[in-house]
């Protein structure tokens, strides 16, 4: 028995059938990017180490044994430790990519599916350092937190928000001639209005502020999140094309 | 000399509003004072720039979708002339922060914002400078000059209103409407506005034409 298929349904299908097209993609690339960490650990050791004696400079040089840093102060300390951090785990995302990989890819696989998965992998990383980098900057530094957790919130929504916004920006900085200055330069101005809502956010869980106080903050930080993302999706393509 | 209509209409505004802007009677006003002169000249400039660098980003999109030479270099043009009205207003606003705020620089939202917006474009010219192939530097500007706009927007827009500002227009000062409403400001602020926006179109296509000449030159050769 033939059955007569509806155009808009064949339609429907289509694109449902694209979206999972898109998601397969994105989670095989995810896996692979996982599965290459894996291999090569020498890589997140380095990073970790970076946050390691990034927090353990900061307690040297603010000779902290006889006294805490005030909390303005520790919030600042810490959320540019991880901006540096941030800017240095991303970058290497699209760099370390080869020539011939980068061909392969080019011919298997949608660019919406390569930068979703980067995004979503760099997510996954950031929060793990921020995670890490919190716990050591806590034990080592000192720990003035009152509402824990309001800032681990924070710290998701900041691991999120600086993953969306560098992973595009390495893209570009990684068709250039010096990556490393160029990442941080293009990626400094784009990111400052979500470091200062950040900032405000987590200086209000370190004071034990009612959540309804951040609201605001945290919704123009998923805003801004938004943009970017939307606009890296769109633009992407494009970057993938040369 | 033969210039289209519009610019003479340029020349005629700017002359109509330096003079008047200068002589005629403003509105006496507590700390302002004759500072208040200083709307036709700041205030028109971040009107000039967003306007000139929304011209930047629109050919910016035009070059991915159509990826013509002249595209690119009214782009990157737009955005020079762009850097150029921003300095100028953060200039004027500076002078004007002396006087009425006791200091040129005092971290105000609105001060922070036009300089990292600043910055974003500085970034835009190094990266532009950073390519040797003319077709991928123009390309990857291009995608850098969009989402850099996009991200400006919300900077210069919305950030500061989150916030407490010393700027006219926010928190509790004298609103920018509160003199807006004198009929001798308006009749040379939004001439101002006009003389100097269309200036910058002029100045983004000279620049444009000569530079469009120069690579004509450079191909010949």
């Amino acid at each position: 028995m033939t059955q007569i298929i509806h155009p808009h349904s064949f339609v429907l299908y289509l694109c449902r059938k694209e979206e999972k097209v898109l998601l397969k993609e994105v989670i095989y690339l995810m896996q692979k990017d996982f599965v290459l960490e894996w291999r090569q650990k020498y890589a997140f050791n380095g990073m970790l180490l970076y946050v390691g004696s990034t927090v353990f400079i900061c307690y040297l040089s603010f000779s902290l044994r006889f006294g805490a840093l005030e909390v303005p102060v520790w919030n600042a300390l810490y959320w540019i430790i991880l901006l540096f951090t941030a800017v240095n785990a991303i970058a290497k995302g699209f760099a370390q990519e080869s020539r011939g990989r980068l061909l392969y890819y080019y011919s298997v696989v949608s660019p919406q599916g390569v930068i979703v998965a980067k995004m979503l992998y760099n997510a996954a990383l950031m929060l793990i350092l921020a995670l890490l980098c919190f716990a050591f900057y806590a034990i080592v530094i000192g720990n003035p937190v009152q509402d824990v957790g309001m800032f681990l919130l924070t710290i998701c929504l900041g691991a999120i928000g600086f993953a969306s916004s560098l992973t595009m920006i390495s893209g570009i900085a990684a068709k250039a001639a010096n990556t490393g200055t160029l990442m941080a330069v293009l990626s400094f101005p784009v990111m400052v209005p979500m470091l200062l809502m950040l900032m405000k956010m987590s200086k209000n869980a370190i004071d034990g502020l009612d959540a309804s106080a951040s609201f605001d903050e945290a919704m123009s930080l998923l805003a801004i999140n938004m943009i970017v993302i939307t606009v890296s999706y769109i633009l992407f393509p494009y970057l993938w094309r040369s | 000399m033969k210039l289209s209509w519009w610019k003479w209409l340029t020349i005629a505004l700017l002359l109509y509003t330096v003079a008047k802007g200068m002589l005629q009677d403003v509105p006496r006003l507590a700390i302002l004072n004759e500072t208040i002169r200083n709307l036709y000249f700041h205030v028109p400039m971040w009107f000039g720039m967003i306007l000139i660098l929304l011209v930047s980003v629109v050919y910016s999109i035009l070059y991915l979708r159509n990826p013509l030479v002249k595209h690119d270099i009214v782009a990157v043009q737009a955005a020079n002339v762009g850097i150029l009205f921003g300095v100028l207003g953060i200039v004027t606003g500076m002078e004007w922060a002396k006087f009425t705020w006791g200091e040129y620089w005092s971290n105000d939202p609105k001060q922070n914002g036009a300089a990292i917006g600043l910055l974003i474009y500085f970034a835009y010219l190094i990266l532009r400078g950073s390519f040797q192939d003319h077709q991928q530097r123009a390309r990857i500007s291009a995608i850098y000059n969009i989402f850099a706009f996009a991200a400006l927007i919300p900077l210069l827009f919305i950030l500061p209103r989150l916030t407490d500002s010393l700027h006219p227009g926010n928190g509790g000062n004298p609103g920018f409407n509160a003199y807006d409403l004198d009929a001798r400001l308006r009749a040379v602020f939004y001439p101002a506005v006009l003389g100097w926006t269309l200036l910058g179109v002029w100045m983004v296509s000279v620049r444009a034409r000569l530079e469009v000449l120069k690579q004509q030159l450079y191909e010949n050769v």
